[in-house]
């Protein structure tokens, strides 16, 4: 029987709301995470993403969107406290985030978002930690108001072989 | 957190071909192979000998170029002929831009970074790879943060063969692969 190099790390769905969830003890076992976080926020603001509580100004982000509006849009952020991985809204939204190779001790860490607004938001990021520890912990931010009640955080393991 | 190890919660389509007595086939997404670069940095890595048995494939992997950043190619079957094209839409933080190739010798799936340090994500699908009826169309998502410089890369792109890809080579448009560079191929079943 072939087994799959993806499973499920841990899935929960928020009973209350919640400014900030962390998922700990992330086994080493794997080689990339894939953070998938479906549902809705109480305002409309930035998601942002931090490795091992570290809290120091070790993260930027790069990205790239389109509002279906005023047309494709790009931006960064540089010496922060955390890094950009979706734009939360009171409607309908998911985004994933993919650390890749997370739990390396030698490299950087880069991160792939994809976020999506239902309603009218799409955008692509790139985000970075500079820090070569392996990763251990992740935290997800609403930046202002919290993820709201009924909100999925399901985080995945892939597996590479050696 | 609480992990959850229960095999049926793992990620696959087990239900659809869950058989009473008979094993749940998990293995929907499959790594195939990795590579990962040594101290010297080496100016290709190739997969090949690909299985036919999966429906589409993906690369995932981290990449730094030796040099300076530089263009992110691919090629297929050691095809060098000028079949491929591919299109490009890019944000680096200030401004957006497309681009396009046609009658390429490679498809080409962003830039990646020179930069010390500073690794590129990578995640390449290869679409109906082993179909014999098809051109191959590849889509990928190729990215690189700077700390107050960077890029972010969604490109498409085009093989015009009907072959099975039966191996991949990876590229750089300039220099080579760094030390760490890490690629790995997966197959996923439908």
């Amino acid at each position: 029987m072939a087994v799959s190099a993806y499973e499920v790390i841990s899935t929960q769905t928020l009973s209350t709301t919640a400014a900030t969830v962390t998922l700990s003890s992330i086994p080493q076992t794997y080689t990339d995470l894939v953070l998938v976080l479906r549902g809705t926020s109480t305002v409309d603001d930035t998601i942002m993403m931090q490795f091992n509580s570290d809290t120091g100004s070790n993260y930027s982000w790069t990205q790239f969107g389109a509002d279906g509006g005023s047309g494709v849009f790009s931006s960064r952020g540089s010496g922060l406290t955390s890094f950009r991985i979706g734009y939360g809204n009171t409607g309908q939204g998911s985004h994933i985030t993919q650390v890749i190779n997370y739990s390396n001790a030698t490299t950087f860490k880069t991160s792939l978002s994809r976020s999506n607004k239902g309603a009218d938001d799409v955008r692509a990021i790139v985000g970075l930690w500079r820090n070569t520890n392996a990763i251990t912990s992740l935290t997800i931010i609403q930046t202002s108001g919290s993820f709201a009640t009924g909100t999925t955080i399901s985080l995945y393991g892939i597996k590479a072989s050696a | 957190m609480t992990l959850r190890y229960d095999s049926r919660s793992r990620v696959s389509t087990y239900t659809q071909s869950w058989v009473s007595n008979a094993d749940p086939d998990f293995g929907v997404f499959e790594s195939i192979a990795t590579t990962t670069v040594g101290a010297s940095a080496v100016s290709e890595i190739i997969f090949s000998s690909i299985p036919a048995n999966y429906k589409h494939l993906q690369v995932r992997g981290i990449i730094r170029n030796s040099v300076t950043e530089g263009n992110f190619r691919i090629q297929f079957n050691s095809d060098t002929a000028a079949n491929y094209s591919h299109h490009q839409l890019t944000g680096d933080g200030s401004a957006t831009a497309s681009f396009a190739g046609s009658s390429q010798s490679y498809i080409t799936s962003g830039n990646f970074s020179g930069v010390s340090g500073i690794f590129t994500g990578v995640i390449l699908d290869i679409l109906d790879y082993a179909d014999t009826n098809k051109f191959k169309t590849t889509r990928s998502h190729t990215s690189f943060d700077r700390n107050g410089a960077g890029s972010v890369y969604f490109n498409s792109g085009n093989w015009r063969s009907s072959s099975a890809i039966t191996s991949i080579r990876l590229f750089a448009g300039n220099d080579a692969f760094a030390q760490y560079s890490s690629l790995a191929l997966y197959g996923i079943k439908a």
